[in-house]
């Protein structure tokens, strides 16, 4: 069994949701996002999304767009992104770790190379934005033989078809895009996410999380009575931002964040 | 990448998810699939319904004037003393180059879905300006996204735009230019899926708009068959056009694919030389790769990131390039060349002071490689050469870099 399907076994068993923080690596600093990795698992994290940075992040909005220019200033890549999930797990062997990113870097760096360095890094997930099902059978063949498990995305106007489609493919979980828009948008309909999850849950038994919009401790304990995770990104990231280089800062505000998003999420039960 | 010769006799790419050999396909984040679905299945929809096809010819005669005309360049050619060179006169369209064959016919599909607001990327503006011409003759809310860079150095075409009652979006993000223009465009997209249409300005992006540009384009080259058959008695010898996204080349390229005696040349911007770096040259420097929705030929760095591209000509100043020219080249079918800023000012005061007309840099590039080709070539062979659009957007560019102040 995957480190992604025995978190959420063990979750389950304890009548809690998954808390999944997005941090993008070497943002604002390759120093920083390690020791960030651990504090955000005593803050409450149960998996970690670790973005990869790219030069055209298309299903990014500016919170992202600008956390992945600041990496990059810093020489951010794929192999480094991967270096620093083989150091995270010499100091924890129990949180789960899903790289986020574009296709491309895998590309140039060689489906096979990829999938075997994750594999010795540690790494558990891969969820690709720009390659849907249709264009993932090479690396999700490599990805299954090596016991990564694909994350896919699913969006409000996926089709039945196409969400038993990745209901099939997809392992761990599946991470459904809360909204028409890219990440960190605001215009976040509740009830609309509760309709659609429940149309989704009829089609696939794969754990769900649900991210974009999740801004604040009131929205993550809203969507935790309905989903099986809740992923936050943009508002942690902005807290990076506005420190401005200010790491100790940074890393303070990301963790008041989580903590009251944990604590909110655990009460709601 | 090595791919077995496969015969262009019964050419019929791409296939139904949008491949050419390897390149290709739908890369997009899953809440675009649908729009995209949506989008694919009016275009073979109505690229089958002869009511949309008379419209649209109605369009392209009355609105954009077509057909443009064959021009045999007379002095030119002898000055070359070798192969007779024609141009396909695409700069006398309506707006000044190819890119309205297209913007005419995604706006009709446009408004065939219902949809009523429009948004589009550009790079030197011309796409822009073709774009926002449209949806004023349709009434139709136009959103442009432009890199900050490009609206500085084209303002006049912004201005142009703002006239034809389009708003102009300055993208700030990334490397300010074309690339992440059409990124910013694709966010847009995603976040107002339900009332927007895209118009993508080249044979690139997820499947089908590289099908569907082209098609759109193939206008060029199938005038241009029947044009040179009937001034010279036969088809070219060799085509050539100036590539960045590669519209106007698939538009001329297109027909002719299963005609094996005709040599095709695709022309990309060297910049200022290939081993420099500086260039805006995928399938002459570049590997395989993904970005915008497709796998190409792309110029990125050794982690893959996507990499700066330079060029003169703002047109060609983008670091993919449309798939199917990926397969023409590794197919062998079509052969990429590249022509230095330098080169192409070259070309374009040649072709200025020779024959009395202005080319836009982007089709200077390829009268620099026609004008290479020709003198290898005997008197009795004809080269067509794709002047896909006018000077004019040019002058203040062409003005600077001479140190004259206008």
């Amino acid at each position: 069994m995957s480190r992604l399907t025995a978190k959420f076994q063990t979750l389950k068993q304890a009548n809690r949701k998954a808390l999944i923080p997005f941090i993008t690596a070497g943002d604002p600093h390759p120093d920083f996002t390690v020791p960030a990795m651990h504090a955000m698992v005593e803050a409450g994290a149960d998996i970690i999304e670790l973005g990869v940075p790219f030069s055209d992040p298309m299903a990014d909005g500016p919170v992202i767009q600008k956390a992945s220019e600041r990496a990059l200033l810093h020489k951010m890549s794929l192999r480094r992104v991967l270096d620093m999930v083989e150091k995270f797990r010499s100091n924890d062997s129990e949180t789960p770790v899903v790289l986020m990113g574009y296709l491309n870097p895998v590309e140039c760096m060689g489906y096979r190379a990829f999938v075997d360095r994750a594999r010795s890094a540690g790494v558990d997930g891969v969820l690709t934005v720009d390659m849907p099902p249709e264009e993932s059978s090479d690396l999700l063949s490599l990805l299954e033989q090596a016991g990564i498990d694909p994350i896919f995305l699913l969006a409000p106007n996926s089709t039945d078809e196409r969400i038993r489609k990745m209901g099939q493919l997809g392992r761990g979980y599946l991470y459904y895009v809360s909204l028409k828009g890219v990440t960190g948008a605001s215009h976040l309909d509740l009830s609309d996410v509760r309709r659609k999850l429940s149309e989704i849950r009829a089609l696939t038994d794969l754990p769900l999380g649900v991210g974009f919009g999740v801004k604040n401790a009131e929205i993550a304990a809203t969507i935790s009575k309905f989903a099986d995770a809740v992923v936050v990104g943009s508002a942690l990231v902005e807290k990076i931002e506005v420190a401005r280089g200010d790491s100790g800062r940074a890393l303070n505000d990301i963790v008041d964040l989580l903590k009251s998003m944990r604590t909110a999420m655990d009460a709601s039960f | 990448m090595t791919i077995e010769y496969t015969s262009t006799e019964s050419y019929n790419l791409p296939d139904e998810r949008g491949h050419f050999g390897p390149y290709g396909g739908v890369f997009v984040a899953e809440t675009l699939m649908y729009p995209i679905q949506e989008l694919r299945d009016a275009y073979y929809r109505y690229m089958k319904d002869p009511e949309f096809l008379a419209e649209l010819d109605y369009d392209l005669k009355h609105y954009v004037g077509r057909p443009s005309p064959i021009y045999y360049a007379e002095r030119l050619s002898s000055m070359l003393g070798g192969a007779q060179v024609f141009f396909k006169r695409e700069d006398l369209n309506h707006t000044g180059a190819h890119k309205v064959n297209n913007t005419v016919g995604q706006a009709l599909l446009a408004k065939r879905m219902g949809k009523q607001r429009v948004i589009a990327e550009t790079g030197a503006g011309q796409h822009g300006v073709a774009t926002a011409t449209v949806a004023a003759r349709l009434g139709m809310e136009c959103v442009v996204y432009m890199g900050a860079v490009d609206v500085e150095r084209q303002a006049l075409n912004v201005f142009r735009m703002k006239l034809l009652g389009a708003t102009v979006v300055p993208v700030e993000s990334g490397s300010k230019t074309l690339k992440d223009a059409l990124n910013e465009a694709m966010r847009d997209w995603v976040t107002n899926v339900d009332n927007t249409f895209y118009i993508i300005g080249t044979v690139a992006g997820p499947h089908p708009y590289p099908a569907m540009v082209r098609d759109f384009q193939a206008v060029i080259g199938r005038e241009a068959r029947q044009q040179m058959k009937e001034l010279t008695g036969s088809l070219p010898d060799a085509l050539v056009a100036c590539v960045g996204g590669g519209s106007n080349a698939i538009g001329l390229f297109y027909p002719f694919i299963n005609e094996h005696g005709v040599a095709m040349y695709g022309v990309e911007a060297a910049g200022e030389g290939i081993a420099t770096g500086r260039h805006s040259a995928p399938l002459s420097a570049g590997k395989p790769g993904v970005l915008h929705g497709n796998r190409t030929y792309l110029m990125e760095d050794e982690d893959g990131e996507i990499i700066e591209t330079h060029s003169i000509s703002a047109g060609l100043d983008y670091p993919g390039v449309g798939p199917e020219h990926s397969w023409l080249k590794d197919s062998g079918r079509a052969t990429y060349v590249s022509i230095t800023d330098d080169e192409a000012m070259e070309a374009f005061h040649t072709l200025t002071r020779i024959e009395g007309i202005i080319p836009a840099l982007e089709s200077s590039h390829a009268v620099a490689y026609a004008m290479k080709l020709a003198p290898t070539m005997s008197k009795d062979q004809k080269i067509l050469v794709n002047l896909s659009g006018r000077g004019d957007k040019d002058i203040n560019t062409i003005a600077r870099r001479e140190g004259i102040t206008l």
